[in-house]
């Protein structure tokens, strides 16, 4: 098992790997549905390089934060289907 | 108003994919006091994310350019790296403003090099929206980014080059890859392998893919016809020649080819040769003076486009013009070779009917298809900016970069959507940032 | 058509932003043969580019008579609104920012009350409850609840279809050229005959007749990623009088919009004498910055897209409505400034009831191209608006 830290994904801490992207931590752990569309559709990561803006959740209080791009971080907070 | 920091260079790398960490080492080892700016935390941009780690399928290639990188940033007055830092704007001449966690920045330069690169293609498609249904970069990128794949099973379609590489990636990385669907036709895609002969590395590289992939169908004159759940994994409708077949999947990993990054370039004012496609001299330098753009910019060729680009623009920038004569030969194979490529992987017109009206084209706003064509009752759009303004297509935060390029094929209309700052989204914060300038 | 042997005479609508179809839909209502013609699209330059405020503003009598006018034509639109159009009564909150501004508060509150229009003063309490993502400490504002927004581009589509279904055309990619005595002059060679032009392209008016006294007022946008409930009303700061009334220098102010997609539309700044369509970096930060140190929240939010857009500014702030002043087949509707999309109704009216002879609900003399300082002096105010009736016989449906 690579490293850990533990982050914590709608409230609840889960430990995942030191290296990986917030969106990689949330397909991990078994979270899919990042956002809620305009319509109402559960959507995830697409092009996985900042583009899509598909995997957008909230982290750390800040909304519409691209998890593709982001690195997990100790303590970090994420909350999903925003 | 906010904190704006400052950072001043000779010359700025944008994108440390291969053409951008070829131009940054080339510059640097000419001397310039250079900076190489990417989004990502890692050199090697999207193709090699991470390609100098074994568990992410080392390329030698990769490596050495990787470590030449590293050799160029090392020592004080070396290149600098600046890391997750995305670039948003371009406030003033010689002046980009960018964002990273550290909040706003203002890289200052005498040249630009934009080496950003390019993007999937996505084409609509019934259950593309699906959250299993990924880009097959996408999904490779977030394979390097730490999601297990091991005992998975994906489907790979859509068209190019890519899609090898991606499948072979994945059975390394322990996923089962049980198809390959190109659209491509059959013989096309037999007369481009038999070309790539005439490209050593190519050859060599296709050896390698072929070898990797026993136990996985290659299938030409093939594309997904739709995507559904079914029990918590995708149900995978494909053609597959004349016929049709469906297969189980936990992803469906799927790109029709690659867009180049433009938007930066676009707003920096530079000419485009056509769409797609920035125009450059001889020393890669764009209708813009002092600005350079080197890889898929200059149109979509590949690895080793990319590098020698890289090479004659980070010599140019540095002012060793008469040095770089000596890669126009190197370039000159590698855009035949981008010319095989685009010939060979064309996009047939079957995929434009893939999507029915209700089938959702613009990801970010949820526009159907349907709304495009007629607005509201009787009303046709005159453009893709018009149909954005009653339609709201293309008006989400993506800027319209994934649904412009299909509207743009699909419908065969001009893609004239604007390209404004911020070029991509940033918080409030950074462009109210202050830089008392 | 009534019985009237005379055919009606044919209108040449030159512009399909909020303001021409406005027009179009009115003038066909009355009986009137009309073309609609536009180089881009419809709903596009200014009425794409502003915020679309749907507002009674107490600038000026005229301009308040002309407002309150056009937005009680609009509320009572509201249920057959389209949807694209996305129309939110949420009211305007005027913001005051110190003691002084206050008074001002109280002023308007008067004002508004005196003419008929809802008002009320909020206290500082008042207003941190309703708008919680203000900064602290504010002292109060002034909420005008019948104020709304809309998204305009859908509703000049929408009244161009009205104005279509009764027989109206409308032809885009059009670019109209010059004006002559029997019709318009298009860029392509071609002519479309009528009996009157009617001009309503805002800004670039003064392309076609550059004696009109029309300056474009540049302005930014920002426009935020979806964050619903950030912001509740149209919030102003009263300092905005300030900036909207200078007719020199360019200026900020805080002025924040919620969309019915939860997003949060961010202005607003005024800039004279750069006619250059690029965002303007500097202008944006310090508009943002303003609108940061009302809002601090919006810091954190993540900002999408930045436009820019002309307003059509005339020396006197109030709109070109009626005949050229000596060019006999010429009406203007353009002039609007930053309020076109709320005066687009109240402008249409007045044109389709003068056109017709008809006493005007309001008086129409204070927007009339004749009035002082809005023509070149080389040109002089000829003729009178029974003009019209030379080019008459709209039958009154």
């Amino acid at each position: 098992m690579p490293d850990t830290v533990v982050i914590i994904i709608n409230g609840r801490p889960h430990q995942v790997a030191e290296q990986s992207t917030v969106a990689a931590a949330l397909l991990t752990v078994g979270e899919t549905l990042f956002r809620t569309s305009v319509s109402g559709q559960g959507r995830g990561p697409l092009c996985g390089m900042g583009i899509c803006m598909e995997c957008r959740v909230e982290i750390d209080g800040v909304p519409a934060r691209l998890s593709c791009q982001t690195p997990v971080r100790s303590g970090m907070e994420v909350r999903t289907g925003g | 108003m906010g904190e704006l920091r400052r950072e001043i260079f000779d010359i700025v790398i944008i994108g440390a994919g291969p053409a951008g960490m070829a131009a940054a080492a080339t510059a640097c080892a000419a001397g310039a006091h250079a900076a190489l700016v990417d989004d990502n935390g890692y050199a090697g941009g999207q193709i090699w994310r991470r390609a100098n780690n074994a568990r992410h399928g080392k390329s030698v290639l990769a490596t050495r350019w990787i470590n030449h990188l590293q050799r160029s940033a090392a020592g004080s007055g070396g290149l600098a790296r600046l890391q997750q830092t995305r670039v948003v704007g371009m406030p003033r001449a010689n002046v980009l403003l960018a964002e990273s966690e550290r909040g706003a920045l203002e890289i200052h330069y005498d040249k630009l090099i934009l080496a950003t690169g390019a993007r999937e293609l996505f084409l609509p498609f019934p259950g593309w929206t699906h959250p299993r249904v990924m880009g097959a970069g996408g999904l490779q990128s977030l394979v390097k980014s730490g999601l297990p794949i091991v005992g998975r099973r994906v489907i790979v379609a859509g068209s190019g080059p890519l899609l090898l590489a991606v499948a072979n990636y994945l059975r390394h990385a322990g996923a089962i890859v049980p198809l390959i669907a190109e659209q491509a036709h059959s013989a096309e895609i037999l007369r481009f392998a038999a070309g790539l002969a005439r490209t050593p590395a190519k050859l060599l590289q296709a050896a390698l893919l072929r070898g990797g992939l026993i136990g996985t169908r290659y299938c030409a004159d093939a594309w997904p016809l739709r995507a559904q759940e079914s029990g918590g994994r995708l149900s995978v409708t494909l053609q597959i020649g004349k016929r049709r077949r469906v297969e189980t999947a936990d992803y469906l990993a799927c790109g029709f080819g690659l867009v180049a990054n433009v938007e930066l370039a676009a707003l920096a004012g530079c000419k485009f040769a056509r769409p797609g496609c920035v125009a450059v001299d001889d020393c890669q330098e764009t209708s813009v003076k002092h600005v350079f753009a080197a890889g898929e910019l200059t149109g979509i060729g590949g690895v080793e486009k990319a590098i020698v680009e890289g090479q004659i623009a980070g010599l140019a920038a540095a002012g060793r013009t008469t040095q770089t004569a000596r890669l126009f030969g190197n370039r000159d194979a590698a855009l035949a070779f981008t010319a095989r490529l685009e010939k060979a992987f064309t996009l047939r017109p079957e995929l434009k009917t893939l999507a029915g009206p209700d089938e959702i084209i613009c990801r970010c706003e949820d526009v159907t298809l349907g709304q495009l064509t007629i607005g509201d009752g009787d009303q046709t759009f005159h453009s893709l900016h018009d149909a954005k303004l009653h339609t709201r297509c293309g008006m989400g935060p993506c800027q319209g970069r994934i649904c412009g390029p299909a509207v743009a094929f699909i419908t065969g209309a001009e893609n004239d959507l604007r390209i404004r700052p911020p070029i991509l989204p940033a918080r409030v914060a950074t462009l109210a940032a202050d830089g008392g300038a | 058509m009534s019985g009237s042997t005379a055919r009606a005479a044919h209108i040449v609508v030159v512009g399909a932003g909020i303001v021409g179809a406005a027009c179009a839909d009115a003038l066909t209502e009355n009986g009137f043969h009309v073309t609609v013609v536009d180089t881009a699209g419809v709903g596009h330059g200014a009425t794409a580019a502003g915020m679309g405020h749907i507002v009674a503003m107490d600038d000026s009598e005229a301009q308040f008579a002309l407002t309150k006018y056009s937005r009680d034509i609009w509320n009572a639109l509201a249920d057959d609104l389209p949807r694209a159009a996305e129309r939110v009564a949420c009211g305007t909150l005027w913001v005051a920012a110190d003691d002084e501004e206050m008074q001002v508060v109280a002023q308007k509150c008067a004002f508004y009350r005196a003419r008929g229009v809802r008002a009320e003063m909020l206290d500082s309490r008042q207003l941190a409850a309703v708008e919680p993502s203000l900064r602290p400490g504010l002292p109060g504002a002034l909420l005008i609840p019948d104020d709304s927004v809309v998204y305009p581009p859908p509703l000049a589509a929408w009244l161009l279809k009205r104005a279509c279904a009764r027989g109206a055309a409308l032809r885009i990619g059009i670019k109209v050229s010059r004006i002559s005595d029997v019709g318009v002059e298009l860029a392509d060679g071609g002519k479309i005959a009528c009996d009157m032009a009617l001009v309503a392209v805002g800004a670039q008016a003064k392309a076609l007749l550059p004696e009109i006294q029309l300056r474009p007022r540049k302005g930014h946008l920002v426009i935020t990623d979806r964050h619903p409930n950030f912001v509740r009303h149209q919030l102003v700061e009263l300092g905005y009088l300030k900036s909207a009334h200078g007719s020199t220098g360019d200026s900020v102010a805080f002025n924040v919009q919620p969309r019915a997609t939860g997003q949060v539309l961010i202005g607003s700044s005024r800039q004279f004498d750069n006619n250059r369509a690029e965002v303007d970096h500097g202008m944006a930060q310090r508009m943002l910055a303003r609108a940061v140190s009302y809002m601090p929240g919006l810091a954190n939010l993540s900002a999408i897209r930045i436009w820019t857009g002309f307003r059509a500014a005339t020396p006197d702030k109030l709109p070109l409505i009626g005949p050229h002043p000596t060019r006999p087949n010429v009406w203007l509707a353009t002039g609007h400034e930053g309020l076109g999309i709320t005066t687009s109704m109240g402008t249409a009216r007045l044109v389709a009831d003068m056109l017709c002879g008809r006493v005007t609900e309001i008086p129409a003399a204070p927007y009339s191209p004749c009035r002082a300082g809005q023509i070149d002096a080389r040109s002089a105010c000829a003729t009178a608006p029974s003009a019209l009736a030379a080019i008459g016989g709209a039958g009154h449906a």
